[in-house]
């Protein structure tokens, strides 16, 4: 049966038939209608934020936290524009994003009309599909399909920019199960004669490792648990991406740490020095691969990814897998089981103890302190202190995100939430609201860097007014750490506009949201104040003061293979040659 | 070598390594792309090329298929064989994007290019480029006291080389369509 209504009640209608529990957005002109339909329902909640950018990042933090898509409602023009640099995150970081976007009525767009843009053109290359409905007759279907493309594959963001005069018509709602999907279709079976040669070169491998990202955690649960069983069953050593983190315990003891520019120093050897590299929905970024010439020179690569461009695409491998996680998991662990269970016992003894050498090092050592409050303290501290309860972590972007990543452990994917590939300062605090939107009594962390917090600090308004308690964990060393780094090492220490100056007072600025503020900067307090902050019930900024020139190591300088890795006390002068600078 | 003596991995260029892109071969390749003919798939298409510094030699579209509302983009593309692959890749996964053929390897094929020349001249040259034109198998489409226009179908090459012909003749204007190409037999 095909019910009749506007537009406008369609969006509401079909979102409600999608699952939707909450959106994120902002009103504005072209989006009234809209609105006025959310007004008069009780069904999905609308948070209000107070920027459109923190919309898409707390759609996203919502999304990642929970495996459903996060949703954006957002107006014409400056609306849409302001949405970009979230379209743009979740495109690089393969989040599950659906936009919606008011435009001008139809028979105005090209006239540069009142806050007209061209939002299908201007968000073309940062989403995965975006649509201009002219049809109401059109419109839930459409809606219908964007939560397909946006969830299927490698997920994305997508965006619908509906025209005002669309949302006002009326037309014939469609609902999901008869809404036409298109031919769009990704292969999640992998090919099980390739995955039958992935199992014979396990069999054999004297030094294997597993290369986990994100992938793991976009394909799900099943993926997690399976990925589980596998290492646990073969004893093969596991390192992951930024992204991945999770998807494996880190309290498990076959974990070697995340791996890349900032990874440790054994999970990088590792991978430097291993036969046998099985990479799982990863994407051989730069901060991993280093110099390609020297990327793991003398390993036999495999590589599950659903997406065939990501496939062959820096990297060349020898076993490419096309498929989802989950499937391709179940596959191989089944006909791995069924050929006997077989390793290579000896090889991989030998690779462990020599695993076990590399972790001597100790790779994240740092020079304590009693007078100032190093970072690396402050995270360890805040794993020491919260590691036993309900805990999600949100980042900004800069030297905290690494530390966190360094000092942080995830038993479990879903709990870690940062901006990888596009490094969107500002990405972590909106993150934080919409975690804590979908976990309401969870414990909801975001580690700033002070720089990177202010970027999106108005959102204190949006985490006031829905009683949303997210802890702002600020490492304050009044620089921008990243940037004050690479000058440091690669720019002759001309620390050219890398300090935060004119930083506001945190407390009162706490304080003047209507929030708690608390500051510290003596190592001896920090314990007291950590928990001071876990047992507020309400948002808090957490001001922690921290030495301010503290570097971040391990460090793979760019440009560099994964065996040239500078440590902590390593004479950082110059360590970056010209060839290296040109990099990012 | 890999312990397990089986082929070992390559790395390849990439922009990160400072090595000369031209020092691997680059090969021409013809591309027929099938999409759903739908408003912006174009956009879509060129963006992907520009975006990712892709080259493309030639583009044509139309819509072939009506009823299902299917259009054909032939592309003609240069590149290393790696940037080949990852073109085919990138453009199969957006989403109005049905069919990616690589007509230079999946097998023989037939490539043709429509070409219109305006020649103006007269005398000897008039009289030269109406004779060059029927050793082209070119028709004429439009004619002056002072002017032709030549209409030719064929090869790419085979268009270059009439228009080398007819430049000290007096040409003028040239219009292409960019080349049409279909994989040979069933
Ligand atoms: C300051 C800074 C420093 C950084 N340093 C590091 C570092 O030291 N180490 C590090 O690891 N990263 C680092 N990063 C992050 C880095 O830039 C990349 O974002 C990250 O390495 C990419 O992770 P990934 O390879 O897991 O890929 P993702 O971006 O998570 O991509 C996922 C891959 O999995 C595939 N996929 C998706 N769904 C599925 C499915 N269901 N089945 C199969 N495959 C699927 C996708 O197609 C894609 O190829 C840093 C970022 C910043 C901002
Ligand atoms: C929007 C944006 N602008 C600029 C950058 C470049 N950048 C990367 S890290 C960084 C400094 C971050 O400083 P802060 O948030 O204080 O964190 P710290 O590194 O000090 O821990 C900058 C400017 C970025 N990643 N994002």
């Amino acid at each position: 049966m095909t019910k009749s209504m506007t537009g406008a009640r369609m969006v509401v209608e079909a979102l409600r038939d999608q699952g939707v529990e909450v959106v994120f957005g902002y009103p504005g002109g072209a989006v009234l209608p809209i609105y006025d339909e959310i007004f008069q329902q009780n069904e999905i909640r609308h948070i209000l934020v107070r920027h459109e950018q923190a919309a898409v990042h707390a759609a996203e933090g919502y999304a990642r936290s929970t495996g459903k898509p996060g949703v954006v409602l957002v107006t014409s023009g400056p609306g849409a524009t302001n949405a970009v640099t979230g379209l743009t995150d979740a495109l690089m970081d393969s989040i599950p994003i659906v936009v919606l976007t008011g435009q001008v009525p139809t028979f105005m767009i090209g006239t540069d009309a009142f806050q007209e843009a061209d939002t299908v053109g201007i968000t073309r290359p940062c989403t995965k599909h975006n649509w201009l409905v002219k049809d109401t007759d059109r419109l839930s279907e459409t809606i219908h399909k964007a939560f397909h493309v946006a969830t299927t594959g490698r997920p994305g963001p997508v965006l619908i920019d509906i025209p005002k005069d669309v949302q006002f018509a009326s037309g014939s709602y469609t609902d999901p199960r008869r809404s036409e999907m298109g031919h769009y279709k990704p292969q999640v079976k992998g090919d099980i004669e390739m995955i039958t040669r992935l199992v014979e070169a396990m069999e054999q491998a004297r030094r294997p490792i597993f290369y986990t990202g994100g992938g793991v955690i976009n394909s799900g649960d099943a993926a997690t648990q399976l990925l589980h069983e596998l290492v646990e069953a073969t004893g093969f050593p596991i390192t992951s991406t930024l992204m991945g983190l999770g998807a494996y315990p880190a309290s498990g003891d076959k974990w070697l740490g995340m791996l890349g520019m900032h990874g440790l120093y054994e999970a990088n050897l590792a991978m430097h020095g291993c036969d046998l590299m099985i990479n799982l929905g990863a994407r051989f970024d730069d901060r991993i691969t280093g110099r390609l010439a020297d990327f793991s020179p003398n390993s036999m690569k495999a590589h599950v990814d659903i997406d065939p461009s990501s496939i062959n695409k820096v990297i060349h491998v020898d076993l490419p897998i096309l498929g989802d996680i989950a499937h391709v998991l179940e596959d191989l662990l089944r006909i791995w089981k069924s050929r006997g269970r077989k390793v290579n016992r000896d090889g991989l003894a030998k690779w462990w103890a020599k695993i076990e050498d590399w972790k001597k090092v100790d790779c994240l050592a740092y020079a304590p302190s009693s007078k100032t409050i190093k970072p690396q303290y402050a995270l360890q501290r805040l794993q020491a202190l919260t590691k036993d309860h309900d805990r999600y972590i949100t980042t900004e972007v800069g030297q905290h995100q690494m530390w966190a990543a360094q000092f942080l452990h995830f038993d479990a994917p879903k709990r870690w939430m940062t901006s990888g590939g596009l490094g969107t300062m500002g990405y972590g605090f909106p993150a934080s609201i919409g975690v804590q939107m979908a976990h309401r009594d969870a414990l909801v962390i975001n580690v700033a860097g002070e720089a990177s917090w202010l970027m999106n600090m108005q959102e204190m308004g949006t985490a006031m007014q829905f009683n949303l308690p997210v802890k702002q964990f600020i490492l304050n060393n009044e620089r921008l750490g990243m940037v004050r780094q690479w000058q440091e090492l690669l720019h002759g220490e001309r620390y050219s506009h890398s300090w935060s100056e004119s930083l506001p007072d945190f407390v009162k600025l706490a304080e003047a949201f209507g929030a708690k503020g608390i500051q510290c900067h003596d190592p001896a307090d920090l314990d007291d104040a950590i928990m001071e902050m876990i047992n507020h019930d309400g948002p808090v900024i957490f001001d922690c003061l921290v030495e301010k020139h503290e570097n971040c190591f391990p460090m793979i300088p760019s440009g560099a293979p994964h065996n040239e890795m500078l440590l902590g006390g390593a004479d950082t002068q110059d360590a970056i040659g010209a060839k290296g600078a040109v990099m990012v | 070598m890999s312990a397990l003596r089986l082929k070992k991995g390559l790395s390849k260029h990439s922009a990160y390594d400072l090595r000369d892109p031209n020092a691997e071969v680059i090969e021409s390749h013809t591309l027929a792309v099938i999409v759903d003919n739908e408003a912006g798939v174009l956009a879509r298409v060129i963006g992907l090329f520009s975006g990712r510094g892709y080259n493309i030699e030639s583009l044509t579209v139309a819509e072939v298929d009506h009823l299902g509302h299917l259009s054909r983009i032939t592309i003609v593309t240069k590149g290393t064989p790696q940037v080949i692959e990852q073109i085919k890749a990138q453009l199969g996964r957006i989403v109005p994007v049905h069919e990616v053929h690589d007509l230079t390897v999946e097998g023989p094929s037939v490539e043709r290019e429509l070409a219109l020349f305006k020649v103006a001249g007269q005398g000897d040259k008039r009289i030269e480029a109406l004779r060059l034109a029927e050793i082209f198998r070119a028709n004429v489409v439009d004619s002056t006291l002072e002017s032709f226009v030549f209409e030719m179908t064929g090869m790419p090459q085979k268009i270059d080389a009439f228009a080398d012909l007819m430049r000290p003749l007096g040409l003028i204007e040239v219009a292409r369509t960019g080349v049409a190409a279909l994989a040979r037999g069933t």
